[in-house]
C-alpha cells in the first residue's frame, strides 16, 4: 500500500530532517507516527502527499512512485486532516466537504448526495450542510474535516495531530468515533500525534521516532511490553509502563501459588475437615500427577453427604479455569462476567499451578489506584 | 447671511454646470483609481506571493506618496500636457500605495492553515488563488479601493490647475473672482459630500464582501 524505501529529506542547510526511513504500510492499516517534537514525524507524513519533497530515497503508494505522478492529482487521491482543521470560512459545510469533488469536477446532484451522506456518518443533522464552519463547535468542525478528506472516498489518509487541540472530552469521543469510522470504510491511515495514550488507543502499529529515524515500529502491546531501548521507556513513561502492566500481565504473575486441593480418593470426610482448617468453602479435586479434575464446595458436600463416600462421587468435573501465559485483561474480564469466586490457574498439562480468586483481583485493583510510586514500582518488580 | 444667499442663488443659476463638473470630477477620479487597481491588484498578489520584493515595493509606494500632489503633477504635466489624462495618471500614481498595500495584507492575512489544507485536497496555485486567496482577501482589497477613491477625489480637485475640470474648476473660478466665497463653496461642498458618499457606499460593499458571512466573529 505505502512503503518508504530510504527515505532521507535535507534541508536546504544540509541538516537533516528525516534519515534513511523504511517502513512498510499495508492496506487498511492504522499506523501511528510519534516522537518528541522536531523527531521529523510530520516531515514523513507531508513527503507522503509531496507537500514535502523527498531528497534521497522513494515512497511508493499503491506500488507507484509518488514522485512519477502528478502532484495535485496525487493529494486529491489521498485524503488530509490537519491539527488546525482548515475549513474555509467563506464556504458552506456542504462546500467544505465536498471541496475535493469540486476540484474534481463531479457534478451538482453528486456533491449533493455526497455531502449528505458523509454528514451522516458522524451522526450529524442535515441542516447543518447549509451553515457556515465558524456555527460549528471545534468538534463539529474536526468531524467535519474528517469528512472532507473522506469525500473522495481516498484509500489512504494522512492526519496530522488532528484531535490535538480540542478538549480532553471532544477529543476521546472524536477518537472513538473515528476508530469506528475506520474500522467500517477499511482506509489506511497515517496518523501523526505526539499523545502517547492517543497512539496507543487508536494505532494498530506505532513508529516511535527521534532524530529522523524510526526507533521503534510495533503493535501498541509489543511497545508497552517490550520497549526497544530506555528511549522508548522513557517516552511511554513510568506510570503508562505500569499502567501497562495488567494489559500484559499473564495470570501466572498475579497468581496465589499453594490453592488448596484434595486429591482424587479422599473422603467427604477428609475434605470437610480440610475445608475447616484452611478456612474455605472449596476445594479443588487433584488427581496424582496434581492435574486438575473438578472442584467440591460445601453445597455439593452437604446435598450427597449420606450418598457419597469419596469426593469424586460429587465433584464438579466442569470446571472452568485458565492457563498460566494467559492475559490478565482477558482473564479479568472472564472471572467478572461469568460471577465466579475464583479461577484455577493450570500449565500446558493441565497441572494445577495456582489459583485467582477476587482478592487477587482486589489487591492489584488497590495497587493501582491507591499505592503510592514506591509500591507500584514494588508492585511492578514483583509482577516482572 | 448673504453667503449662503449668494451661495444658493449661484448653485441655482449653475446647477447644470455643477452637475456636469461632479460627474467629470467623479469619473476622473473612478478611472485613477479603476487604473491603479488594473496594476496594483496583481502587483500585491505577487509581493504577497515573493516576500522579499515586498519591502522594496512597498517603500517606493510610499516615496510617491510623500510627493506633493500639485508637484508630481506639474511634472507630469510636463510630459503629458495639459488635460485630464495628466490628471488620471496623478490619482493613478497616488493610489498605487492603498491598493496594493492592502492587497498584500488581505493576502498575507488568510489563514495558512486554510491555505495548506486547500492545497493539501488537491488545488493547484491557481485554483487556491481564485477559490480561496482572493475571495478571503477581497474585503481587504476593497478597503483599499475605498481609501484610494476618497484620496483620489482630493486629488483631482487640484487637477483644475492643469485644465483638467471638475469641481475643483469651481474653486478656482471662486478664488480668482472678488468675493467669490459662494463660489469656492459651490465647488468644494460638492466635492467634499463626494467624497462621504463614496466612503459610505464602499464601506457598504466592503461589509457585504466579508468572507462567509463572518459578521459574528
Amino acid at each position: 500500500m505505502l512503503e518508504f524505501n530510504n527515505v532521507t529529506k535535507r534541508y536546504a542547510d544540509g541538516t537533516p530532517a528525516v534519515k534513511n526511513l523504511n517502513l512498510k504500510i499495508d492496506k487498511g492499516e492504522f499506523v501511528c507516527f510519534i516522537g518528541p517534537s522536531g523527531c521529523g514525524k510530520t516531515t514523513t507524513m507531508k513527503m507522503v502527499n509531496r507537500l514535502i519533497d523527498i531528497t534521497e530515497g522513494d515512497i511508493r503508494f499503491d506500488d507507484k512512485s509518488i514522485n512519477d505522478q502528478d502532484p495535485v492529482e496525487l493529494r486529491r487521491s489521498i485524503g488530509y486532516v490537519i491539527q488546525q482543521i482548515g475549513l474555509m470560512p467563506h464556504m458552506t459545510i456542504k462546500e467544505n466537504i465536498v471541496l475535493v469533488g469540486t476540484l474534481l469536477k463531479w457534478s451538482k446532484e453528486k456533491k449533493d448526495q455526497r455531502a449528505r451522506e458523509l454528514l451522516e456518518l458522524v451522526d450529524l443533522p442535515e441542516e447543518y450542510l447549509d451553515k457556515y464552519p465558524h456555527e460549528l463547535s471545534g468538534g463539529q468542525q474536526q468531524r467535519i474535516g474528517v469528512l472532507r478528506a473522506l469525500a473522495s472516498n481516498p484509500p489512504l489518509i494522512l492526519m496530522d495531530e488532528p484531535f490535538g487541540a480540542l478538549d480532553p472530552i471532544t477529543r476521546d469521543s472524536l477518537q472513538e468515533e473515528f476508530k469506528k469510522l475506520q474500522k467500517e470504510l477499511h482506509k489506511t491511515i497515517v496518523f501523526v500525534t505526539h499523545d502517547m495514550d492517543e497512539a496507543l488507543k487508536l494505532a494498530d502499529r506505532v513508529v516511535i521516532m527521534r532524530d529522523g529515524e524510526i526507533v521503534q515500529a510495533d503493535t501498541p502491546d509489543e511497545i508497552l511490553r517490550n520497549p526497544a531501548n530506555e528511549f522508548v521507556e522513557e517516552f511511554l513513561g513510568k506510570d503508562r509502563l505500569i499502567q501497562g502492566r495488567p494489559d500484559v500481565t499473564t495470570v501466572g504473575q498475579i497468581m496465589e501459588g499453594c490453592p488448596v486441593t484434595v486429591q482424587t480418593g479422599t473422603t467427604l470426610k477428609e475434605a470437610i475437615s480440610v475445608m475447616r482448617d484452611k478456612h474455605v468453602d472449596s476445594l479443588l479435586v487433584v488427581d496424582m500427577d496434581n492435574t486438575l479434575q473438578g472442584f467440591i464446595d460445601i453445597e455439593s458436600i452437604n446435598l450427597n453427604y449420606k450418598k457419597a463416600n469419596h469426593v469424586e462421587e460429587v465433584m464438579e468435573a466442569n470446571i472452568f479455569s485458565v492457563a498460566e501465559e494467559s492475559l490478565l485483561r482477558d482473564t479479568v474480564h472472564k472471572i467478572l462476567r461469568r460471577g465466579v469466586k475464583y479461577v484455577p490457574v493450570v500449565n500446558d498439562a493441565q497441572q494445577l499451578t495456582g489459583i485467582v480468586t477476587r482478592a487477587t483481583l482486589a489487591n492489584l485493583v488497590y495497587d493501582t489506584i491507591w499505592g503510592d510510586g514506591m509500591e507500584l514500582e514494588e508492585a511492578a518488580a514483583t509482577a516482572e | 447671511m448673504s453667503i449662503l444667499q449668494d451661495f444658493l442663488n449661484y448653485v441655482g443659476a449653475n446647477s447644470g454646470y455643477i452637475m456636469t463638473q461632479f460627474f467629470r470630477h467623479f469619473l476622473m477620479a473612478a478611472y485613477g483609481v479603476l487604473f491603479a487597481a488594473i496594476i496594483s491588484i496583481p502587483l500585491g498578489i505577487f509581493i504577497a506571493k515573493y516576500g522579499r520584493l515586498s519591502s522594496w515595493v512597498l517603500a517606493l509606494g510610499s516615496i510617491i506618496q510623500t510627493i506633493p500632489a500639485l508637484g508630481a503633477m506639474a511634472v507630469i504635466m510636463i510630459v503629458m500636457g495639459l488635460g485630464t489624462n495628466t490628471a488620471i495618471v496623478t490619482l493613478a500614481l497616488y493610489s498605487i500605495l492603498p491598493i496594493t498595500q492592502n492587497t498584500y495584507v488581505g493576502m498575507k492575512d488568510v489563514d495558512k492553515t486554510v491555505i495548506e489544507a486547500g492545497y493539501a485536497s488537491g488545488m493547484t496555485k491557481f485554483q487556491l488563488l481564485r477559490m480561496v486567496e482572493l475571495p478571503l482577501a477581497v474585503s481587504v482589497i476593497m478597503a483599499g479601493l475605498r481609501t484610494a477613491l476618497v484620496i483620489g477625489i482630493g486629488i483631482v480637485a487640484i487637477g483644475a490647475f492643469i485644465g483638467a475640470g471638475g469641481l475643483g474648476a469651481i474653486i478656482v473660478t471662486g478664488t480668482n473672482a472678488t468675493d467669490g466665497t459662494a463660489i469656492i463653496l459651490a465647488g468644494a461642498i460638492p466635492t467634499a459630500l463626494m467624497a462621504i458618499i463614496a466612503d459610505f457606499v464602499l464601506g457598504w460593499i466592503e461589509r457585504l464582501l466579508q468572507p462567509g458571512n463572518m459578521k459574528a466573529l
